[in-house]
């Protein structure tokens, strides 16, 4: 049997001409998508690639600056005050406390759905674990449930999802101090759903308030499952759903269940799939949208042309090269979750541009043994300049317009910081400014 | 995001038996989540003394004693472990999916794929679930996998597998589907008396008798059937040889070289050939306007539908045909042009995934959507920006993006191009899945789920400004058409109102 072979150039790629923007951003997380809203704003012609549906999809929706500092320390009250004392070596000291400001501004500006920009002040959200993240953002749908509100708390869980076992979550909570009661109760959510049911469907059914089915009759779903819960509710003044009260009309599912149960009602934020996530990125790629950006997903970038500079890269479509050329170019790949920082027994290396990635020669040296410990390879990343262009291994810019953003950045750990939006947001708002001032 | 592995991952689908048993018989010692995509499995390399010193008594026992164990039987199928292996269920291809949002009898992507795959290896005589067939092929797990699971391969596979072990070919069932994925074969049946077929196929009684026996929903109206096919109308413009003619013509108005090689092979499929030739004529003259001289070549269907339907014998007959002239042209340097997306998907994604046929990874990597290949080939933009629209098409459309134009990353395409165009309004109504997915909504069983998918769809377009409709799918199309009354368009109608006359 033979196969064909495959043609690495397309037959006509001397008449190809190249897809044409100012600012080309690669990556479509939360670094991809502000540096791309960033230069749009600023007026250049901004195209973004995206190889899969942006990661956000599997973020919590919560957007956190700092909330411990790289000692441990914390959770912290005001990350505003700790950022000018990181490391050199942080991407929050390359583009300085102001800059953060800045950039949460933007994020404010666009998703208008955010809570938590009063103040400097991190918030305090209770997750499903049951623990309480510092947090500088929050979705509307979990301001009802902060920990630094003292009424009471009933927590609901679903027997179908496994994810968030309510009494659990509350006990922790408990155990963690938090200055009010806070009890968990499990219900089946009404209708006849598969027991493995996904996320959407039940928000589907609450967005359209489609009428379920229990015990042979058809009733509507948001009155049903308010009732349900009614039964637990004792002296509560709030009670907290795992985040799947609607995709499209949050506001109005959570108003309903409120008005009938005579409670606030807010989303506690979930594990991956998870529907904040999702409204988080759906709200950016409309802005982006807005701003006039082009956006490509579905295909990755695979190489690149240049040398001091990067003259195009090429999109892989099944085997044909489609070459996207810019004045300036904006790496967003994500890290080593997100495969914008890969490694194997000999290296750790940026797979496209090939960005230098400082690691010990010894791949014994990357971890610590203990589990939780402080792992070297959390903060493995390229190195910039201060206008966040990577440096080569000899300390100079690999390439003249070319910017890195967020977690393919390296200098901090922003699982145990609890920082990773917050650097994805202000070094992509950096990249994308400085992108767009130097494309003109 | 990026990855410079992606040649090698075709090389893994299109892997033969002979290659796939190899692989099976090394086990990885790749625990990242792109295992998938090693086209070989490295040799588990025995310990050197340092890891023993940095584990201690913990090493694995990797030593040379080490033997490799085949874990999984021989077999001849196209090797789906390492794209099982890189699931690691974070669920996200099951809030993408479209059925799984209204059918509470669907247990979503990630079960039909990498978790069904894994049963089956697991238990003898393991027969696939009948819910397979509930798939509506719209594909849209592909473009969410963060891991590159290549999902709708093993749902092709998983549904082929079931159609031809499970379900009867006696059944009334199968004959329905059969006749479905065939629409080519009725179509070309139609065409010879199309004002006959169009009367027939949409005659009450007929339609109350084709639901009761077939299953073939009687809610739809039938979609008219051309009196000129597309290829009939080739013909009479004098086939290749007057594209030639059309194209050197163009040439010189433009400027270019007379002689320049601008050549590309039309795939039309059956719809723009049997019911919308007007889009066929669009791309033929919007082409020749760049001096692009046009072939029709034998082709047969895409294969789309009998996908879909688990009729993969079906698919590769016809893919045989389709791949044995393409290729041909391919190698005397034409490029291959698709108007339709599920078609363009199914040249590009599907045909090296499902079949080993000789020539088909060219054909695969020379496939292009027509205005794709325009953005990629022409200063589209440039052109358009000097353009205007008037008289029928000066509207303010609709448009839908059909699921699957989104791997191949066309999903913004038609917005982004004509957002700017003088004399027209372009809205996109979101990313809702029409819910028709090609034979799917014409099912009895399944016309319910298929509106309800469709309602978030509906409700944009009467949000929407416009009241024309517009999408580059033909199935899309006459589910917009029956969700709202709107006429439907082909953005290569536009294009060709703009720039041609």
């Amino acid at each position: 049997m033979t196969l064909g072979t495959p043609n690495t150039q397309s037959s006509t790629e001397a008449s190809i001409m190249a897809i044409e923007s100012d600012v080309l951003v690669i990556g479509g997380g939360l670094a991809g998508l502000t540096s791309a809203l960033a230069a749009a704003r600023s007026g250049a012609d901004v195209r973004l690639l995206s190889y899969k549906q942006s990661t956000l999809r599997n973020a919590s929706g919560l957007v956190d600056v700092l909330g411990y500092t790289p000692d441990g320390e914390g959770p912290l009250s005001n990350p505003y005050d700790v950022i000018p004392t990181l490391p050199e070596t942080h991407p929050y000291r390359t583009v300085g406390v102001e800059t953060v400001r800045e950039a949460m501004g933007l994020f404010d500006d666009v998703v208008t759905f955010y809570r938590g920009g009063h103040t400097d002040t991190n918030a305090l959200v209770p997750t499903h674990g049951g623990t309480v993240k510092p947090t500088a953002r929050y979705p509307e749908g979990a301001s009802a449930g902060l920990a630094s509100d003292t009424r009471d708390v009933l927590l609901v869980g679903l027997e179908s999802m496994t994810d968030f076992d309510a009494p659990r979550a509350a006990a922790h909570l408990e155990a963690a101090g938090v200055p009010f009661g806070v009890r968990g109760v499990t219900i089946s959510f009404p209708g006849a759903f598969r027991a493995d049911a996904k996320v959407t469907r039940y928000a589907h059914v609450l967005d359209t308030d489609d009428d379920v089915s229990v015990r042979g009759r058809d009733v509507p779903a948001r009155e049903t499952l308010a009732r349900r819960v009614a039964s637990h509710l004792e002296d509560e003044k709030r009670v907290g759903f795992p985040a799947l009260l609607g995709m499209d009309h949050p506001a109005a599912v959570r108003a309903a269940l409120s008005d009938e149960l005579g409670v606030d009602v807010f989303e506690v934020p979930m594990g991956p799939p998870s529907i904040p996530g999702i409204r988080l990125e759906e709200a950016l790629f409309a802005a982006l949208s807005d701003a006039g950006a082009s956006i490509e997903t579905g295909n990755p970038v695979v190489g690149y042309e240049g040398t001091e500079r990067i003259e195009r890269v090429f999109v892989e479509k099944n085997g044909a090269r489609i070459p996207n050329t810019a004045e300036q170019y904006v790496l967003a790949t994500g890290g080593l979750v997100g495969k914008g920082v890969q490694s194997n027994r000999e290296g750790v290396y940026e797979p496209l541009f090939g960005c230098h990635v400082a690691h010990s020669a010894n791949r014994y040296d990357w971890f610590e043994r203990d589990a939780f410990g402080d792992h070297p390879f959390a903060r493995f990343g390229v190195n910039t300049d201060d206008s966040l262009r990577p440096l080569a291994s000899d300390g100079s810019t690999a390439f003249n317009n070319l910017r890195a953003a967020g977690s393919v950045l390296g200098g901090y750990d922003f699982a145990a910081e609890k920082s990773g939006s917050g650097v994805s947001i202000a070094t992509g708002y950096t990249a994308g400014q400085h992108a767009a001032q130097e494309a003109r | 995001m990026t990855d410079t592995d992606s040649t090698r991952t075709d090389d893994r689908r299109t892997a033969s038996a002979s290659d796939a048993t190899d692989e099976q018989t090394t086990l990885s010692t790749d625990g990242g989540t792109d295992s998938a995509r090693s086209e070989k499995r490295e040799e588990v390399s025995p310990a050197t003394p340092s890891t023993e010193k940095a584990f201690g008594p913990t090493v694995p026992n990797t030593g040379t004693e080490f033997e490799p164990v085949e874990v999984f039987p021989e077999s001849t199928d196209f090797d789906l472990r390492p794209g099982s292996d890189s699931c690691y269920k974070c669920s996200t291809c099951d809030t993408n999916c479209p059925v799984a949002e209204v059918d509470d009898d669907f247990p979503g992507p990630k079960f039909q794929g990498p978790e069904q795959w894994r049963l089956k290896q697991a238990e003898e005589g393991y027969d696939i679930d009948e819910s397979v067939m509930d798939c509506s092929n719209c594909m849209r797990c592909d473009n969410a996998c963060p891991a590159g699971v290549p999902l709708s391969q093993m749902h092709n596979t998983a549904r082929a597998e079931y159609v031809s072990e499970n379900m009867s070919t006696f059944s009334l069932e199968y004959w329905r589907n059969r006749i479905l994925a065939n629409y080519r074969t009725s179509a070309w049946i139609a065409s010879k008396t199309p004002r006959l077929a169009n009367f027939a196929m949409n005659f009450g009684p007929a339609r109350w008798l084709m639901e009761k026996t077939m299953g073939v929903t009687s809610e739809r109206e039938f979609p008219a059937f051309a009196r000129e096919t597309f290829r009939e109308w080739w013909d009479s413009q004098g086939g290749a040889d007057g594209s030639r003619e059309r194209a050197r013509t163009a040439r010189e108005r433009r400027g270019d070289s007379v002689d320049a090689e601008k050549k590309v092979a039309y795939f039309h499929g059956c719809y723009a050939n049997y019911n919308t030739p007007e889009v066929g004529k669009a791309m033929v003259r919007v082409y020749e306007h760049f001096g692009y001289e046009v072939v029709v070549p034998e082709q047969g269907c895409s294969g789309t539908p009998m996908f879909a339907n688990g009729m993969l014998d079906d698919a590769r007959r016809h893919a045989e045909v389709t791949v044995s002239s393409m290729s041909d042209l391919v190698e005397q340097g034409y490029d291959a042009i698709a108007s339709c997306t599920s078609c363009s998907l199914a040249l590009r994604q599907e045909y090296p995934e499902l079949f080993d046929i000789e020539g088909i990874r060219d054909v695969s990597s020379h496939t292009f959507e027509s205005i794709e290949y325009l953005r990629i080939h022409e200063d589209l933009a440039g052109a358009l920006a000097d353009a205007e629209i008037e008289g029928a098409l000066a509207d303010e459309f609709a448009y839908h993006a059909p699921c699957h134009a989104r791997n191949q990353g066309l999903d913004r395409q038609a917005v982004e191009l004509f957002r700017d165009l003088d004399g027209v309004e372009i809205e996109d109504v979101g990313d809702s899945c029409s819910g028709i997915s090609g034979t799917y909504g014409w099912k009895a069983e399944k016309y319910k789920t298929s509106m309800a998918i469709g309602e978030e769809m509906f409700e944009h377009m009467e949000d929407a400004a416009g009241e024309t409709g517009m999408t580059e799918c033909p199935t899309c199309a006459m589910q917009m058409e029956h969700g709202t009354g709107y006429e439907i368009r082909h953005p290569l109608e536009l294009l060709e109102a703009a720039l041609v006359t």
